[in-house]
């Protein structure tokens, strides 16, 4: 199996045999995915701190984020996570066809991710609920209002920026699964992509409740 | 005498410099010793950048008054100073270089996990640069290295383009501490257990993990004041609900343990010169070991010192205060170990030795000033004065410098295969230790005068203290560029070094000089740890002629 | 003693001690001082000695050292030696800090404004002044700090004392000079273009003469000229005390449409009696009404509401300036039933400075 893979070609001249290789990969994707959190931690601090500080204002103003919306995309994410550690599962086995397929669903879901996103952007843009000194909602006033939407929108911003990275990965990790390049010896793309899928989810579950529910 | 390149031992064989020509054959390679080279110059070129900004603002501050700019312009200039020396060489420098090219050799690689990442810190380096000193110098941002809002985010200057220029910069650090950890876990040869590795790997790991935990809360965070100035928010306004004292806890959970990305790789170094020139096993290699651990994890609770005049709550700055004093604990150790290592040792004062030993000297005392100010109460007084900016540059430049050109003399037979004039070196190396103490212990005496920091106009009585100051900066100055000239000089003219002129036993010492292409023929296997010198070992390389 | 604190002080460059904290401070600072120059350069020494002592043999390049490694006692000195000597430093320079935190009771309060690039000063009841601030000697003196645009650090090295001043917020610490003199006040956080030249002056007065100076000022016996440099024209209404500007403000901004002066209930609650008072609030918090609520209140005024009253009261973020605020904050306390009614009657008059 290892040697399969090095006579394609895959293991690197510095690396000793394919399972060395394969734990380096995935060690380096966990440490960038602990990278992720932590640019993340910065905008949970600035929410954390916020909250705090204008407690009846974040309450007043989380009214009016789209709560079916959100719950929606949470469902869609959720699972798309499935359908990702799915698509993995079957790459393991070979199954390059079934991989295809299960990354098709799981972009289609980051699409519609974005796409119910949109649409929340959109109402929010119309009734000027927008982020600090642009903010002019008539129906809630008050201090902590517009930091509110400041938080929202960076937050739910850069994790949609997170979601389009993602969504390219997967797309590329898919054109190789079409070519055929995944097996029992070398699925090391699609683990990889999967993780950075996971914590997308991961971190979506995070901004919900705080933004939405409470 | 001195043979000429063409016919120069040296570079008969193939090694990594000649094996592939061409600028192409740079600009795309995946050899981690390439890279290492590439970085030096390019830091050196930042060095030496901020040095000239560093050396103007000396001469300005030898009158009270305007001697040489305007107010506008000082701003301008210790903003360039403070961001050039920070990211573009304090803190890539000695991993970009030295972990770069010695990590692999030292633990037995062939390369680091991942060459192409690594050619990508590259170029992430070059934009970063690039971008942050072209906004520094076309729009005059005038912040301070800093960037304390709302100054920042209401200031008329330039402020977007620099922190973009610091946040790609950011991603080039990070990448290379993520390489670094997973080469260490991955990569060790059979025999180098965790045990035995060379107390400079540890040290890059600790400031790896440091690098890859830290550097992304910076780079959201200079994101946010970069929105800010574009957008108008108010993240951190204060005129729009936001809290200016938000963005200081943030840059500072970054900026404190990033003075340990500085230090720890110098501490790592210096602990491979010792054993070498001392030609002594370290004593306590485990405590020397698990104190750089131990710094980085500390080093992450402490950050709070930054804001003890910032009106945060005394149970803050107490917890602070107290975590800060256990940082010094563990240099405290390191000192202790270091001086020990040379009992009973077998010394040899090369240039690369004095630099140790400076560098020794100024820790101690840079790292007790630091030690005073976390008493807290004496920060109250020492707070933004040229105390603080004399208790920086101590360690800074007098630590972690005198240990760059402590391994830089070290290494730099091994990098290029050519000795340098080591009589030519000793007298540079009391120059700038000289002119260092020369530059700085008038500004320790400034800061308990009371003198602010960033002060371009200052009160007649700072002038002979500051006077005093330049001349030391002149004599620094004078000093580097000795050592500029005659490294030039070997590259030209050096003899030839032969394997290992300084007969170390450290690992990365089992390579020609300059090494190959190839690291090792083989994998090789360890059965020793490094700088073991209590028996004469078999096969060992003996000297060049 | 004296002479050692002398020496060791012009040794470190140190200024005066004008008060007994700074000579305090200053105790530690020679403590750290000697203790790290003592065991830095035995260190130090102990390095040079093995350098010396152990060089390497020559023409033996191959020398062999033996493997030392530390014994538990080394570890214990190494360790312990250095974090007692620490702590002990820590135990002796906190509580000095949280000292500096705690204003005493009775202390007088300054609020002090920064602003690019000069220091506003006013006391409660008495004159405004910009760059020059007097205080009695001997006596405590409370500062109110904020600031007007970006963060400015207020610095009186003769006091070692320091404490940021944050636009939006009220920073505090204390201090008691109780030597008469005049020192440079100087601006300690980088504020711009002017940061180097904002600089001010400390007038430490026998503490008969600036009671007697208030009470002038207080009386306007006598046309007093403003201290310092002349207040840009942009600067209105430089009469009355701060507590009657502080009614004057009130007035202007609409506050008395909701808030009464003698008790009535209303549709904000009565500023009678409210300063220093417990209030509880609708989130079943209580709160102590001090300056910090009140300047809050008029900021973000639905952060923190009394129970039983609606949160409709709008903010005055960008409407009322700090010394506004604190003018308001100033004639609230003045409404405490318990508080002495020995308020002047007249302010003093103030002749703005022509010319420099």
């Amino acid at each position: 199996m290892h040697t399969e893979a090095a006579a394609q070609g895959r293991l690197a001249h510095h690396f000793p045999d394919m399972k060395t290789q394969e734990h380096a990969a995935r060690m380096g994707m966990w440490l960038f995915l602990s990278t992720e959190i932590l640019l993340f931690a910065v905008l949970f601090t600035a929410y954390g701190l916020y909250r705090f500080l204008f407690p009846l204002g974040f309450e007043e103003a989380s009214k009016l984020a789209h709560v079916t919306m959100g719950a929606t995309n949470t469902v869609v994410l959720i699972t798309s996570s499935l359908t990702v550690a799915l698509a993995i599962h079957h790459a393991r086995k070979g199954e390059n066809r079934k991989v295809v397929g299960l990354l098709a669903i799981t972009i289609a879901f980051g699409a519609l991710f974005m796409v119910l996103k949109g649409f929340e952007y959109y109402h929010h843009f119309q009734d000027g609920q927008l982020p600090g000194r642009f903010y002019h909602y008539a129906g809630v006033t008050g201090p902590g209002v517009s930091m509110y939407f400041t938080v929202y929108f960076l937050m739910t911003g850069l994790h949609g920026l997170h979601v389009l990275i993602g969504m390219g990965l997967l797309t590329w990790v898919a054109v190789r699964a079409a070519r055929g390049h995944f097996g029992p010896g070398y699925s090391t793309p699609v683990e990889l992509s999967g993780l950075y899928w996971h914590l997308i989810d991961l971190i979506w579950i995070f901004l919900f409740p705080l933004l939405y529910l409470v | 005498m001195s043979p000429s390149p063409a016919s120069s031992p040296v570079y008969n064989t193939p090694n990594y410099l000649n094996a592939e020509k061409g600028v192409r054959s740079w600009l795309t390679t995946l050899d981690h010793k390439r890279i290492g080279v590439i970085y030096l110059v390019l830091t050196l070129t930042g060095f030496f950048l901020g040095g000239v900004f560093a050396l103007l603002l000396r001469l300005e501050l030898l009158t009270p008054g305007p001697t040489i700019m305007d107010a506008m312009t000082y701003n301008r200039m210790f903003t360039l100073h403070g961001v050039i020396m920070i990211f573009l060489f304090m803190i890539p420098a000695i991993p970009g270089i030295f972990g770069n090219f010695f990590l692999p050799l030292m633990i037995g690689a062939q390369d680091v996990a991942f060459p192409r990442i690594n050619l990508l810190s590259v170029y992430l380096y070059l934009l970063g640069a690039a971008i942050a000193v072209w906004g520094m110098i076309h729009g005059g941002t005038d912040t301070g290295w800093t960037f304390y809002t709302p100054y920042s985010t209401t200031t008329v200057t330039t402020v977007a383009p620099v922190l973009l220029g610091a946040f790609i910069l950011g991603m080039g650090s990070i990448v290379t501490g993520l390489n670094f950890i997973v080469t260490i876990h991955t990569l060790r040869a059979p025999g180098v257990t965790w045990m035995r590795l060379p107390l400079f790997a540890w040290a890059m790991y600790a400031t790896s993990v440091i690098q890859v935990l830290a550097t992304p809360v910076l780079g959201m965070t200079l994101l946010l004041v970069a929105v800010e100035r574009v957008f108008g928010f108010g993240i951190f306004d204060p005129a729009r609900g936001g809290d200016p004292v938000l963005f200081q806890h943030l840059f500072w959970f970054y900026s404190h343990p990033a003075v340990y990305i500085m230090i720890l790789p110098a501490m790592g170094i210096v602990s491979e010169v010792v054993q070498t020139f001392a030609r002594k096993n370290m004593f306590g290699y485990k405590a020397v070991a698990f104190s750089s651990l131990g710094i980085a994890f500390v080093g992450f609770f402490v950050w709070g010192h930054h804001l003890f005049t910032s009106g945060q709550s005394t149970f803050a700055s107490g917890v602070f205060g107290v975590l800060s004093m256990f940082v010094g604990l563990f240099t405290a150790i390191k000192v202790f170990n270091w001086t020990a290592t040379m009992y009973q040792g077998a010394i040899q004062v090369s240039a690369s030795f004095v630099y140790f030993l400076g560098f020794l000297y100024f820790l101690v005392f840079g790292g007790l000033t630091g030690i005073a100010l976390s008493t807290v109460s004496l920060d109250v007084h020492w707070q933004d004065t040229y105390f603080v900016v004399a208790h920086f540059h101590f360690i800074m430049v007098g630590g972690t410098i005198m240990s760059f050109l402590a391994g830089l003399h070290y290494w730099w037979p091994k990098m290029f295969g050519r000795m340098y004039s080591e009589r030519w070196a000793l007298a540079a190396s009391v120059l700038v230790i000289l002119g260092f103490n020369a530059t700085f212990i008038p500004q320790f005496l400034l800061g308990n005068m009371g003198m602010p920091r960033r002060y371009y106009s200052y009160p007649q009585q700072f002038q002979s203290l500051n006077v005093a100051s330049t001349a030391g900066a002149t004599l620094l100055a004078f000093g580097f560029g000795i050592i500029l000239t005659y490294l030039i000089a070997s590259l030209v003219k050096g003899r030839a070094a032969g394997p290992n002129p300084w007969r170390s036993r450290g690992y990365e010492w089992n390579t020609p000089s300059p090494p190959g292409v190839e690291n090792f023929p083989g994998t090789p296997v360890y059965d020793h740890g490094p700088h073991e010198y209590h028996e004469p070992v078999a096969g060992e390389v003996t000297r060049a002629h | 003693m004296n002479l050692l604190n002398d020496f060791l002080r012009d040794l470190l460059f140190l200024p005066v001690q004008a008060s007994d904290w700074a000579r305090h401070l200053d105790f530690l600072h020679y403590f750290v001082f000697v203790a790290s120059m003592l065991g830095g350069w035995a260190t130090l020494a102990t390095g040079l000695v093995f350098v010396l002592r152990y060089q390497r043999r020559r023409g033996e390049d191959e020398q062999s050292t033996p493997i030392v490694n530390p014994k538990p006692i080394h570890e214990a000195v190494f360790i312990g030696l250095p974090l007692v000597l620490f702590l002990t430093w820590f135990a002796i320079g906190y509580p000095q800090y949280v000292e500096l935190q705690t204003p005493p009771k009775g202390a007088i309060d300054v609020y002090v404004q920064g602003k690019k690039w000069m220091w506003k000063f006013a006391y409660p009841g008495g004159p405004n002044s910009t760059d020059v601030l007097r205080v009695p000697a001997g006596r405590p003196v409370r500062m109110l700090l904020t600031s007007r645009d970006v963060i400015h650090s207020f610095f009186v090295p003769a006091l070692r004392f320091k404490q940021d001043a944050l636009p939006g917020r009220y920073t505090q610490a204390w201090f008691n000079a109780n030597v008469p003199g005049r020192y440079p006040i100087f601006c300690a956080e980088y504020c711009g273009l002017g940061h180097s030249s904002m600089l001010g002056e400390l007038v430490v007065m026998p503490a008969e003469e600036w009671d007697a100076w208030m009470e002038q000022q207080r009386r306007g016996s006598q046309p007093v000229a403003q201290d310092g440099r002349p207040i840009p024209a942009e600067e209105v209404d430089l009469r009355g005390s701060l507590i009657e500007q502080g009614q004057r403000i009130a007035g202007v901004q609409g506050c008395f449409k909701c808030h009464t002066v003698d008790g009535t209930q209303h549709i904000g609650p009565t500023w009678r009696d409210l300063f220093g008072r417990t209030v509880k609030l609708e989130s079943g918090k209580t709160v102590v009404a001090d300056e910090a609520y009140l300047t809050r209140s008029m900021m973000e005024p639905n952060a923190e509401v009394v129970a039983g009253y609606k949160p409709v009261m709008p903010t005055y973020q960008g409407k009322l300036s700090a010394p506004d605020a604190a003018a308001i904050s100033e004639f609230i306390k003045s409404l405490r039933t318990d508080a002495p009614t020995a308020e002047p009657q007249k302010g003093p008059i103030y002749v703005p400075v022509t010319g420099k």
